[in-house]
């Protein structure tokens, strides 16, 4: 795993015309994961798009090393392909990712086109593509939508390994996610 | 970097070529014929008339195919977050757009200008400009496909926004469509070469707006 940190200065976030948080700094380092926790629309997805460098924040500085690896509701998966080949446009991209699919329990369903998955399914496609990316920082939004309680466990396994080994992980859900050693970030604290 | 280049562009003609999922050749080919079909039945069996329309409307039947496949080519990557994955791989948008453009126009300009035999013949075209045609075509194409995205790039995700990509092409093209067509009635090189450098400028433009575009909806 590559050197990784991430940190985030006095952010600040406004959708339109309303501010949904400000003042906000974190700092993390190799190993560290971050549980930032919020009612619905209090602006997690935007804090994780913020520190994934794909949205600007309205004031503050993102500062990260290592690439990031974002899981959110868009599974970033071609619906008309057979699951295999879909992920198989992600290998050819980020390099060989041998037993992501089946660590996921996706073997059986290689074959299927991934619009007939459903959306747990799609949820542990967009999962297996993350591990092939082998990114040091994860940016997991709402991971566990969607998810059965094996799965469910499934993720917190691999975040805690992905921590374990050195990574990053920041996960932004309303639900509860165990990982050891884990910080709570409550948005709320930092709503205007 | 070329290698994820390379990827890139192997999933885009997949999607955008003959049989692919977003339907980027067969429908504006079918288009661009039954025009040229339609042309000689509006406006009467008068062989020289026709002929001397012909590439005229070759030329307009061409561009109004190119905007047929425009609300496919950015919009449906852009709500799958493929845009949002590449960009945290470190491929620029400028880049992916450069590869969509590549990949659109060899989906619709070299079928186009096959189509454009059979249409010659509906026509009535003789061969002289015949010869211009396709080679107005295979000048201005490259634009019409830079343009294509560019516009593709801006409507994707507003509302109505493949009628507002239509209606934007059409004035963007005029350019093309004058010395394109204008090419036929002057018998010169001019018209060809200002067609090309038309292009040119579209192309060198175009990933650059296209990219900008895509950040700025991300918003």
């Amino acid at each position: 795993m590559q050197a990784c940190h991430l940190a985030a200065d006095d952010l600040a976030c406004r959708r339109g015309d309303r501010l949904l948080f400000r003042g906000l700094s974190l700092r993390l380092s190799p190993g560290q994961a971050l549980h930032v926790a919020g009612a619905n629309g209090i602006g997690k997805s935007s804090l994780i798009r913020i520190l994934a460098g794909l949205a600007r924040p309205y004031s503050g500085t993102v500062d990260r090393s290592g690439a990031a690896g974002l899981v959110d509701d868009r599974p970033a998966l071609d619906p008309h392909l057979p699951l295999g080949r879909a992920l198989g446009f992600w290998q050819r991209i980020d390099g060989p990712a041998d037993n992501a699919a089946a660590r996921l329990g996706l073997n059986h369903l290689l074959d299927v086109p991934v619009r007939y998955l459903s959306t747990g399914q799609k949820k542990r496609a967009a999962l297996a593509r993350l591990i092939g990316q082998s990114a040091p920082v994860w940016l997991l939004d709402e991971p566990l939508n969607g998810l059965d309680s094996d799965a469910a466990r499934l993720t917190e396994q691999l975040a805690a390994e992905h921590c374990a080994g050195g990574g990053i992980c920041v996960i932004a859900s309303h639900q509860a996610f165990t990982l050891p050693g884990m910080d709570r970030l409550a948005l709320s604290a930092f709503a205007p | 970097m070329m290698g994820k280049l390379a990827a890139l562009l192997r999933r885009d003609l997949g999607l955008l070529l003959l049989g692919g999922r977003r339907g980027g050749t067969v429908l504006p080919l079918l288009f661009f014929l039954s025009v040229a079909m339609l042309f000689p039945f509006a406006i009467g069996p008068d062989a020289a008339l026709l002929a001397r329309t012909g590439g005229g409307v070759i030329w307009v039947a061409a561009l109004l195919a190119a905007i047929l496949p425009l609300d496919r080519l950015i919009e449906p990557d852009m709500e799958l977050g493929f845009f949002d994955q590449w960009a945290l791989r470190g491929v620029a948008e400028e880049w992916t757009v450069a590869v969509r453009m590549v990949a659109h126009w060899l989906s619709f300009g070299p079928p186009l200008m096959l189509a454009t035999l059979p249409a010659a013949a509906l026509l009535g075209l003789d061969g002289t400009a015949l010869r211009l045609v396709e080679l107005g075509l295979l000048a201005g194409t490259p634009g019409l496909a830079a343009l294509g995205v560019t516009v593709a790039a801006l409507t994707a995700g507003l509302r109505g926004g493949a009628a507002l990509a239509g209606l934007l092409v059409i004035p963007l093209a005029v350019p093309l469509l004058i010395f394109g067509a204008g090419s036929l009635a002057t018998g010169g090189e001019g018209g060809l070469a200002l067609t090309g450098a038309v292009s040119l400028v579209l192309l060198a433009i175009a990933p650059c707006a296209a990219g900008a575009a895509i950040r700025a909806e991300r918003g």
